[in-house]
């Protein structure tokens, strides 16, 4: 960057150093519901957002439109809100333009799945070093409860009175078919869970995909309790843990092992299966990143919480530098004069 | 053998032929060799939108319009002087726009029966008599350089194909043109491959020396150097002037650039030329949609770059959205608009001044942008640079109109050195104490441009509407209406920063002519011609449709009449007549067409006949 951009934010860093929580905050008030997810995910990024090691001014949040995408007017960091569906284009472009920024994304179920629908697989596809927060919350809020494309079939909503017809997308799924290197899934109710997650997105060099299930109080309230109550999620969910066995159940009393390429729930407490049969996790296996990703409505199994995969891949900016770097070595810094020359010019 | 030399001032050649003869390089190579002779020089190419549509066929002719001339040339000429015809179907798509007396240069090789079948010819024109009124030169290409090429054992498919060099060759003696830099060119093109560069210089001498040895051609024309400024200068489309025009910009306002696109016709080869700039730090992205294409560059525009998306009417319509955001969020953008026929798909390859609407207006709400419009291809650079400049100072998206016809169209360039262009002074925001994400400049009321990176400038932006000054959501009914009138009047103060309108003709009078855009070079050549026969009337030729210049009211009000020709149906028409209350007479022509200029100067001179009239 020759130009006049390089002395401001190439020049002149900041120390992150000594930064808190509260640096992270600004005067206004959050505007969510009361019980609204969306509390929990701002309370733990701003509590992660010091440990990065990263300059304030060096982070930004894009967002789109929905009651998730406010969230840029409540973190004191630069922020912008843009228009629906439209977040990860406009994140791509200031990323491609600005590798030295660090930029995420909060976008919902709506914003992200369905009008952005585009937008998600291509940033996924290229690779782009962007930390997507989707709020997951299974309906439509802010235009106040129409179903989105993650509600569940047969769900009720004002634009579907009789039930939902259409079949939702598996986010982690799409994620991961969409090329996405690092992908995601945590909820609300657990912040510890929530701060690692955000660490490992903010530290992975790519695109980091975290789905998190946000309560809609008002229009779709509960909608994951039977994943994320403390007396149910034991039962219903299984921690993913890089090099660990999937081991779940309120007295660690049961596994998933691979029937073939089929994940099925065995008992460790009968004698017939031990730790060491079940699968064991690993961030680096796609194929096994896949069939984890699709236990998500698989009610047989427990739903997969945690990292699905977490892979090395050059990001897209980065490429886009290299590309410039390997121009220049190759053929010198462009001579705009002989440029505009062309091949084949003649003097009068 | 003597021959007669004949000095005309202008001249017009199409090269016609079947889509893969290679008609567009052969009128590449003329209009370059031309230029380098110092003649001045307007192109067009023509062909259809497929691929390679079947061989022979009538709706498969490509061609290669060029006027030459030594004086300065406004338009690729309405009338042919020489049509060079590949085939059948070339003779006959054409034919209807030569004029009487004109050469027709055919390849007999491509009149065989299929040909004749394939354009629907019940006999050969070239042996029936039908072409009497022309000065017919029937040619078997394809014979002679198969002879010429005999020993080098080439296949026939290959030796075929340097048709196009022949009859370049022949059109080089014609005119009393050099071969010489064609022959530079081949040898750049096929160094590597010694048999095909042997075979197309031979080619190239064989239609030289065919006309200088035929008994049949006994004149051979000659135009004079045109006299034109001092320089450096090459052929330039509109598309590769727009390209180099965001390179030159970006490098005079010591910004990095950006491009954010997706391939559309005719807009695209401005997204080629820039991936191929990457030397100069410039940062792509083919995005997955028009969409994307616009917001990853407002994206890199709030990231401080100087940001560019490229298009043409279906992307603009799916770009609309984003412009409103980039308007409110006052963020500079440089949106290029190549028009083509629509509506929807329309004709891709096809030229219109269709979108003017939709420029100006095409956004909900209150969403002021300005707009600005080259009027011939080396403008394009000019125009370019000028929406950047316009961009950055008053933080705004800026749309630039160009269309078809001037984006795959060529003329001259003359080559301004880059030290000579002037700086275009852009300065990001830095101090805490000095910052708020909307205070503004007293008299531009541009917005101060803060960027992600900046330390203690954190701050908020959006697309919700903003309180001024503070850039904080705000739904107060007063601040609303004084953000809708600060945008407008934002846009409006650059009335007082762009070049008054230049009136060519009359002062005052009875009939004032107004253009815009691409049909400048059509409107000039009629206003010419007609003020040398000593008819009275004006010109106007608008670059900047909003705001218009200061002074146009009032010269509209020095005039009785007011004629607006466009290739849409009245679109600027609207706008005088509603800015200005008062009417204004429009001509429409909407056929996927830039207008000649022969259509103006009847539509005047009937104006001119009927006083009072119409």
């Amino acid at each position: 960057m020759r130009n006049i951009l390089e002395d401001i934010v190439i020049n002149h860093v900041s120390d992150p150093a000594g930064l808190t929580p509260k640096d992270f905050k600004n005067e206004l008030d959050v505007r969510w519901c009361a019980g609204c997810g969306g509390y929990s995910i701002l309370s733990q990024v701003q509590r992660i957002m010091p440990t990065l090691g990263i300059p304030k001014e060096k982070i930004t949040f894009v967002s789109g439109i929905g009651c998730s995408s406010r969230f840029p007017y409540y973190m004191d960091v630069y922020g912008f809100h843009s228009i629906h569906g439209r977040a990860l284009a406009i994140a791509s472009g200031l990323k491609i333009a600005r590798p030295d920024l660090s930029v995420w994304i909060a976008t919902g179920d709506g914003d992200c799945m369905s009008i952005g629908g585009n937008h998600f697989i291509h940033a996924c596809r290229r690779n782009v070093d962007l930390n997507i927060l989707m709020f997951n919350n299974e309906i439509y809020s802010l235009t106040k409860g129409q179903y989105s494309p993650l509600s569940r079939p047969g769900q009720k909503t004002k634009t579907s009175p009789m039930g939902v017809l259409d079949d939702p997308f598996n986010p982690a799924a799409l994620a991961l078919g969409s090329g996405a290197t690092f992908v995601a899934r945590g909820y609300d109710k657990d912040p510890k869970m929530l701060q690692y997650l955000f660490e490992r997105a903010a530290q992975h060099k790519g695109i980091a995909f975290v789905e998190i299930y946000a309560n809609c109080v008002i229009f779709n309230d509960g909608a994951f309790d039977n994943y994320t109550e403390k007396d149910k999620r034991a039962e219903t969910t299984v921690w993913l843990e890089h090099g660990k066995p999937l081991i779940f159940g309120t007295n660690n009393d049961k596994g998933v092992i691979l029937d073939g390429f089929t994940p099925r729930v065995v008992s460790l407490s009968d004698g017939k299966y031990s730790a060491n049969d079940l699968i064991v996790h690993n961030e680096h296996d796609s194929t096994l990143a896949f069939i984890l990703a699709n236990m998500t409505y698989n009610e047989d199994v427990p739903r997969p919480i945690g990292v699905f995969q977490a892979i090395a891949r050059p990001s897209y900016e980065e490429k886009v530098e290299w590309q410039i770097n390997d121009a220049i070595t190759k053929y010198g810094e462009g001579d705009l004069n002989a440029l505009m020359r062309g091949d084949e010019y003649w003097e009068i | 053998m003597s021959k007669k030399v004949e000095y005309l001032e202008q001249v017009t050649i199409r090269f016609a032929g079947d889509s893969g003869d290679g008609m567009q390089l052969s009128g590449t190579q003329f209009s370059n060799t031309s230029g380098i002779v110092g003649n001045s020089v307007n192109t067009f190419p023509d062909y259809p939108s497929e691929i390679r549509a079947p061989e022979g066929t009538l709706y498969g002719v490509s061609a290669y319009q060029i006027q030459f001339g030594s004086k300065k040339v406004n338009t690729i000429g309405d009338k042919l002087d020489v049509l060079v015809a590949m085939n059948a179907s070339s003779l006959k798509v054409n034919l209807p726009n030569v004029r009487e007396g004109g050469i027709i240069i055919a390849n007999t090789a491509g009149f065989g029966d299929k040909n004749l079948k394939l354009a629907k010819y019940d006999a050969n024109p070239l042996e029936d008599g039908s072409l009497d009124k022309y000065r017919l030169f029937k040619i078997n290409i394809s014979d002679i350089v198969k002879e010429e090429l005999a020993d080098l054992k080439l296949s026939l498919k290959y030796t075929e194909r340097t048709k196009n060099i022949f009859a370049l060759g022949l059109t080089y003696w014609l005119f009393n043109r050099p071969t010489e830099p064609t022959a530079k060119w081949l040898g750049e093109k096929f160094g590597k491959k010694p048999e095909i560069l042997e075979a197309n210089l031979r080619a190239l001498k064989a239609g030289y020396n065919y006309g200088l040895n035929s008994e049949e051609m006994t004149t051979q024309y000659d135009i004079k150097s045109a006299n034109l400024e001092k320089g450096y200068y090459r052929n330039i489309t509109g598309n590769e002037a727009c390209a180099l025009g965001l390179v030159a910009a970006a490098n005079k306002a010591k910004l990095p650039l950006f491009l954010g696109s997706y391939p559309i016709t005719p807009a695209t080869e401005i997204l080629h030329f820039i991936s191929g700039y990457k030397k100069f730090g410039v940062k792509v992205l083919q995005a997955e949609d028009e969409i994307a294409g616009i917001c990853s560059a407002i994206g890199a525009a709030y990231g401080g770059y100087l940001s560019s998306t490229t298009t043409s009417g279906p992307g603009l319509s799916l770009k609309v959205e984003a412009m409103g955001l980039a308007v409110i969020l006052e963020l500079p953008l440089v949106i290029i608009d190549v028009q083509r026929a629509g509506p929807s798909t329309g004709m891709p390859t096809k030229p219109e001044q269709g979108d003017l609407f939709m420029a100006l207006y095409g956004r909900h709400g209150e969403a002021p942008i300005p707009v600005i419009a080259a009027s011939s291809a080396a403008d394009c650079f000019a125009m370019t640079i000028e929406a950047a400049r316009l961009a950055t100072k008053y933080m705004t998206p800026v749309i630039l109109l160009t269309d078809g016809y001037l984006a795959q169209g060529t003329e001259p360039w003359r080559i301004p050195p880059i030290e000579e262009l002037p700086d275009i002074k852009v300065e990001f925001a830095t101090v805490k104490e000095e910052f708020a994400p909307y205070k503004r400049d007293a008299e531009t009321l541009a917005r101060m441009w803060a960027v992600p990176g900046t330390i203690g400038l954190e701050h908020r932006i959006g697309g919700l509407e903003k309180e001024d000054y503070t850039g904080l959501v705000s739904q107060d009914p007063k601040n609303h209406q004084k953000m809708v009138e600060i945008r407008a009047q934002k846009v409006q103060n650059i009335a007082n920063d762009i070049p008054d309108a230049e009136l060519m003709g009359e002062e005052s009078g009875d009939l004032l002519v107004i253009g815009w855009g691409s049909s400048y070079g059509a409107i000039k050549t009629a206003y010419e011609k007609l003020t040398a026969e000593g008819k009275k009337l004006s010109y106007v030729h608008l670059k900047y449709l909003n705001p218009l210049p200061k002074n146009l009211g009032d010269i509209m009000s020095r005039f009785e009449r007011i004629f607006v020709p466009e290739i849409n149906l009245g679109q600027l028409q609207t706008v005088l007549q509603s800015t200005f209350i008062r009417p204004v007479i429009g001509y429409h022509k909407v056929q996927g067409l830039p207008f000649k200029a022969f259509e103006i100067e009847d539509q005047l001179n009937e104006l001119l006949a009927n006083k009072g009239g119409k």
